[in-house]
C-alpha cells in the first residue's frame, strides 16, 4: 500500500484527525444489499476510502469433491485485491496477506452461519477489495456478512466488524491508512451484536493492558454503528416499498 | 409472560423474537432463553410455535413436494434432474419402466432426454443422498409446451395463496393454466396471448411484492385493468 507520509500529523491540538475526524468517530459508510443479479447474495461497501463487492454463491456443490463434508456445509472465503486497488499495480495472484485475511473472515463468519441442514454443499464468499484505503478486512467482512443475508443463507446473527487502534499517543475508531502506517496500532474487532460475541480480533502494534480494554469497547462501539447500516440496507432491499411497519 | 407480537414482524438474522416458551418451527434457533431470527423475513408467532416466513434462498427438497426439473443427464439407469436447488434430483428408470426392467440407454433417451422439463414429485430425501423424484403419478411427466417461468422458492406459498386462492384468482381471470412447482418454477400455459401476458405479469407480481399485506387486492386491481 502507500508509502509512509514522514510528516503528517496524525492528530492536532484539538483532537482532530488526518481526515478530519474526531478520536471516536468512524468514517462514512454506505452498503447496499442485492447489487450482483448472477450472485445468490450480493453487497457493495464503501467504507470511507475503501469499496468492495461481496458475492455469495450456494449452497452448491463442492468442487474439487474431496473437500465436502457429509455432516456439513463448508464456508469458503475468497478475499482479493483488484491490481488497481492500490497505488502501485498489485500482482492479481493471491498473496501471503490475502490467503491471511480470506481465512481470518472464513472464521469470523463460521461462528454465525449455520450450514448444518446443507451436508455435501459448500458456501463460497467472493470478496473484491477495488479501492483500497486502510481496514479491507473489516470492511469486507460487513459487506460479506449482508451479502450471506442477502443470499438467505441461515444465519444466527449478523456479523458486523470495525477496527479500532492508537495514532500519536490517542485512542482512535476506524483506523484509515495514514494512521495504519505511521500509528501505533490497529486492532480489527469482528463481533455479532445481539449474540454478544466477538468472532474476529486481531492487534498489530502495541497497548498496554489497560489501553486494550479500552480499545476493545472502542472497536464495539463502532461495530454497533456499523450494525444499523448493515440492518439499514437489509431493509432497504426487502422491506421498502411496504406500509407494514 | 410476555405478552405475545398480533402482527407480523420484519426481522433480520439475529433480531430477537419472543421470550415465550414456544415450539420451534421455520427459520428461527433458540439462544438460552430467546427465540431468534436466522434470516431475513417475517415472524409469525402461532399459539403454540414462533417462526419466521423466509423472504429469501434456495430451495431445499422435502419429501412430497411437487417440483418442475430440467433432466441434465442420462446415466446408467437413471436420469439427473436440476430441481433449482442444491441437489440434483435423481429419477430412476425403474419408477418410469417398471420394477425389473432394464432399459437400454436409447430406450431411456427416448422416454426423457437431455433438456425435456418434467413435473415430479419429491420420493425421498435424506442427508445422505440426492433427492430421489418420481414422476409415477397422475398429472406426473414430462412438460411439453408453456412459458417456464423461474421466481424466487420462497414466493410459493404466496403464489399459491389460502387453499389456492391466488393461483385460482390467476387462473380464472386469464384461463391459463399454472402449474407451479415447490422449487420456484412456473409453467404457464394459456391459448390466448393476452392472457398468458397478464399470467406472466401477475407472477412476476408476487415475486416482486410477496411481503406486503394486501397482496391479492392489488394483483387483481392488475388483473382486472384491461392490457398488460
Amino acid at each position: 500500500m502507500g508509502g509512509r507520509e514522514a510528516n503528517v500529523v496524525l492528530l492536532d491540538e484539538n483532537g482532530i484527525r488526518s481526515d478530519g475526524r474526531k478520536v471516536n468517530e468512524t468514517r462514512k459508510v454506505t452498503i447496499k444489499a442485492g447489487v450482483l443479479k448472477n450472485a445468490n447474495g450480493s453487497a457493495y461497501i464503501e467504507f470511507g476510502g475503501n469499496k468492495i463487492l461481496a458475492g455469495v454463491f450456494g449452497p452448491r456443490d463442492v468442487h474439487p469433491k474431496h473437500m465436502s463434508n457429509p455432516d456439513t456445509g463448508i464456508l469458503r472465503v475468497r478475499y482479493h485485491m483488484e491490481p488497481f486497488s492500490v497505488g502501485e499495480r498489485k500482482k492479481p495472484a493471491p498473496s501471503r496477506r490475502e490467503i491471511e485475511i480470506s481465512k481470518v473472515i472464513k472464521e469470523a463468519l463460521e461462528p454465525a452461519v449455520m450450514l448444518e441442514n446443507f451436508p455435501r454443499t459448500a458456501v463460497d464468499v467472493f470478496l473484491e477489495v477495488l479501492q483500497a484505503d486502510g481496514g479491507t478486512r473489516c470492511a469486507a467482512l460487513d459487506a460479506a456478512s449482508v451479502a450471506l443475508a442477502d443470499a438467505g443463507i441461515p444465519m444466527k446473527d449478523m456479523v458486523c466488524a470495525c477496527a479500532a487502534g492508537k495514532a500519536a499517543d490517542a485512542l482512535i475508531l476506524d483506523v484509515n491508512n495514514e494512521e495504519d502506517q505511521a500509528g501505533q496500532a490497529d486492532m480489527p474487532i469482528g463481533y455479532m451484536p445481539n449474540l454478544g460475541k466477538i468472532t474476529l480480533l486481531q492487534l498489530d502494534g502495541v497497548l498496554t493492558p489497560d489501553e486494550y480494554k479500552k480499545c476493545i469497547e472502542l472497536g464495539l462501539e463502532g461495530c454497533k454503528q456499523v450494525y444499523e447500516i448493515q440492518k439499514n440496507a437489509l431493509r432497504e432491499k426487502y422491506f421498502s416499498s411496504s406500509d407494514n411497519r | 409472560m410476555k405478552k405475545r407480537e398480533p402482527k407480523k414482524r420484519y426481522v433480520l438474522p439475529g433480531d430477537f423474537i419472543t421470550t415465550a416458551p414456544l415450539r420451534l418451527q421455520n427459520n428461527v434457533v433458540l439462544e438460552g432463553k430467546r427465540i431468534i431470527s436466522t434470516t431475513i423475513g417475517l415472524s409469525d408467532i402461532s399459539d403454540d410455535s414462533a417462526r419466521v416466513i423466509s423472504l429469501t434462498g434456495g430451495y431445499m427438497p422435502k419429501i412430497d413436494d411437487l417440483v418442475i426439473g430440467t433432466i441434465t443427464s442420462v446415466s446408467g439407469n437413471s436420469w439427473f434432474a436440476d430441481i433449482n436447488s442444491c441437489y440434483q434430483g435423481m429419477l430412476l428408470g425403474q419408477d418410469v419402466f417398471g420394477r425389473g426392467s432394464y432399459p437400454t440407454a436409447t430406450e431411456m433417451r427416448e422416454r426423457l432426454d437431455k433438456g425435456d422439463i418434467v413435473f415430479a414429485k419429491i420420493a425421498n430425501f435424506d442427508r445422505q443422498r440426492e433427492p430421489l423424484i418420481s414422476i409415477a403419478d397422475k398429472n406426473l411427466g414430462r412438460i411439453d409446451s408453456g412459458e417456464l417461468v423461474r421466481i424466487s422458492p420462497t414466493r410459493i406459498p404466496r403464489l399459491i395463496g389460502k387453499r389456492g386462492s391466488m393461483i385460482q384468482m390467476i387462473e380464472a381471470s386469464t384461463h391459463a393454466t399454472l402449474t407451479v412447482g415447490q422449487n420456484g418454477l412456473v409453467v404457464v400455459s394459456c391459448e390466448e396471448t393476452n392472457g398468458l401476458l397478464k399470467a406472466l405479469a401477475a407472477i412476476r407480481m408476487v415475486d416482486e411484492q410477496a411481503h406486503l399485506v394486501d397482496l391479492t387486492d392489488r394483483v387483481k386491481k392488475m388483473l382486472e385493468n384491461d392490457g398488460v
